[in-house]
Formats: C-alpha cells, structure tokens, sequence
C-alpha cells in the first residue's frame, strides 16, 4: 500500500476561478459583494430598497441565482441598472463558474459595484467563493437568534451580518440582542446592523456601510495598479 | 453533492499519474467550521461510486478543530463552545488559523496484482 499525498483543497478548481474573477474586478475596480442567507430572509427586498437608493446612472449590476424561475431578476429589473438571473436549475448554491459564464457579456469597465444575491441557503453558499471581495450574510427576525450558533460557517465568514425584518419585532419572540451575541461569538468583532425593508428604519445604515466599503475599494485598486 | 464529485475528480486525475495502481481509500481533512456534513458527505460519495470501477473506494474524514492565536502572547488553542477567549491571557484578541478546511489530504494506492480484497482492474 502507498500513500500519495494531495494537499490541496476539494474545491481547487472552483477557488482557481473564483481567484480569477477576483483579479479581474481588482483590476476593473469592481467592488463585488456576495449576499446569502436562508430562502425568505430578505435579499431581494433589500436588494430592491439598494437599487430604488442609488442614483440612476450609478455602475451597478446584479446577478441573482434561484434554483427555477425568473422572479427576483424581473423584481429587480424595475430600477434600470444591469441584471441577470441565473437559474442553477437544481444546485442549492452558485459557484465561480456560473459567475464566470453570466458575466461574459458584461463590460466590467463600466461597472463599479456588483452586488451577488446567492441561492437562499445557509450552507453551501459558504463553500463556494465568488471572487467577491466580502460576503454578506442577512438573519430575519423570524427565525432562531440561535442561527449563528447552528450554521456558524457563513457567520465566520462573512464581513456584515443585516438583522432584517425588524419591523416584526413586537410580534414575534426574537431576542435581537442574543443573536447579535451568538453572531459574535463565531464572528468576534462582527458588524452588524438591523433593517427593515418594509418601513425603511435602518436602510440609510446599510447604504452608509455599502458607501464606506465603496470608498475604501478604491485606493486599494490604485495600490494594486501602481 | 458538488463536494463528494470534486473529491472524485481528484482521484481519477491523481490516478492518471500512478499507472499500475488502483485507489483504496481517498482521505479529506474537514475543519468543524466549513459547513459540511459529514454523513451527507458520505451518502452522496457512496451513490457516485456505486457501480462504477471505484465502487470499493473508502471515504476517509479527518475532523480538524477551530484554533485560534492570540494575537498578544501568541499562545495557539483549540476553540471550544465559541470561547475564542485567549485561555492563557484572557485577551479576546485572536485569530483564526485553523478550521474551516476542506482539503484533500491523502489518497491510498494498491498495485494491480497485489492480493488485496476489492481490487477490480479497468486495464
């Protein structure tokens, strides 16, 4: 019997690609986001209340990936900025080379933020990177606070935790606070901000926080160029 | 069910580079925090192997922890119920080094001809 040694990641082949697209928005200046959460959270509606926020000729697109159905791309073309569905027909995550494929007729120099809303799932989504610059992970306040503690990976991972729905807040028994908690304890030190895509509270928090990331992009792009 | 394919790959590309051998067992090295499954990881590989010339290809797991480094004294410990308290100076200062691995760890071979049980040729 011999031992031959691999040492290299299961998803190699996905992370080669996911590093490519990475260089490629460093180089074109593309901030990409990757936002996931599980199926009725909320990405949608936040994406739709970004979109509605942003000035109309901002350089903004957004790919949105569901297993069937065109829904969210048609909700979310109303505001005029680029947007592409991608149906994975099955696979409960998007992967580097679905972003790969639905960005070839894109020009990347005419874009500057590209916002990902993943497959509604808590668990592959984590395993499969983007090439996106920071992961954004959105917990509705109908769920359990104790979601961090149950899925940690996508908690540990990701930059931003949205707490959404909090307009529920009066009527349903979410403890906000121990879920901030139970986030931090996987995430030491994680941001977090609450929304609500129905009355707004919140919202200009969030695009403060997308203002800030937008901001500190930039330089790094020069840095990397020069 | 992509992971348990993309371990398969891997070891139908290695075996292209061994010659004369087959594959027994194909080891990975999980961390407690990369979201995966262990027995879904194990049911969904079995169902891609079955009836195939890999049938009798053992999954191998190692479970590997969450450790943290304290980013003060430098003391390196396994975190335990989500305490990334440093344990030696109570700093709360410390930094993920492992746990989060899906990595391909090793991959046992067997020379055609040798008398192991399993063994099925495609040559």
């Amino acid at each position: 019997m011999d031992r031959v040694p691999l040492e290299r990641k299961v998803l190699s082949e996905n992370d080669r690609i996911a590093a490519e697209l990475r260089a490629r928005f460093q180089a074109h200046g593309v901030l990409c986001l990757n936002l996931i959460s599980s199926p009725g959270s909320g990405k949608t509606s936040l994406l739709e209340r970004t979109l509605e926020a942003l000035p109309p000729r901002d350089r903004v697109a957004v790919l949105t990936g569901d297993i069937q159905t065109e829904n969210d791309a048609n909700r979310l073309k109303r505001f005029h900025f680029p947007v592409k569905q991608i149906t994975t027909g099955g696979t409960c995550h998007l992967d580097a080379r679905m972003i790969e494929r639905h960005l070839a007729d894109w020009r990347l120099e005419d874009l500057d933020l590209l916002l990902i809303e993943n497959v509604g799932n808590l668990v592959c989504p984590s395993s499969y990177g983007l090439g996106e610059a920071a992961k954004i992970v959105v917990l509705s306040v109908t769920e359990g606070e104790d979601k961090p503690l149950k899925y940690p990976s996508i908690f540990f991972k990701s930059d931003l935790l949205v707490l959404s729905k909090i307009d529920l807040l009066p009527y349903v028994p979410f403890d906000i606070e121990a879920a901030a908690e139970n986030a931090r304890k996987v995430h030491p030190g994680m941001e977090i901000l609450k929304v609500s895509c129905l009355n707004r509270n919140g919202l200009h928090d969030w695009m403060m926080w997308l203002g800030e990331r937008r901001k500190a992009y930039k330089p790094l792009v020069q840095q990397t160029a020069s | 069910m992509g992971i348990a394919n993309s371990v398969l790959e891997a070891v139908r590309t290695e075996m292209g580079l061994h010659p004369g051998t087959y594959p027994c067992k194909v080891v990975v090295r999980i961390g407690e925090m990369a979201a995966i499954d262990q027995d879904a990881l194990r049911f969904c590989f079995e169902a891609i192997i079955h009836e195939t010339d890999l049938e009798s290809l053992e999954l191998g797991i190692e479970v590997c922890p969450r450790r943290h480094r304290c980013q003060l004294c430098g003391r390196e410990f396994v975190v335990r119920d989500y305490d990334s308290r440093c344990p030696q100076c109570a700093s709360l200062e410390t930094t993920c080094i492992s746990g989060d691995e899906l990595q391909l760890a090793y991959l046992e071979v067997e020379e055609y001809g040798s008398s192991t049980v399993g063994a099925k040729s495609t040559q």
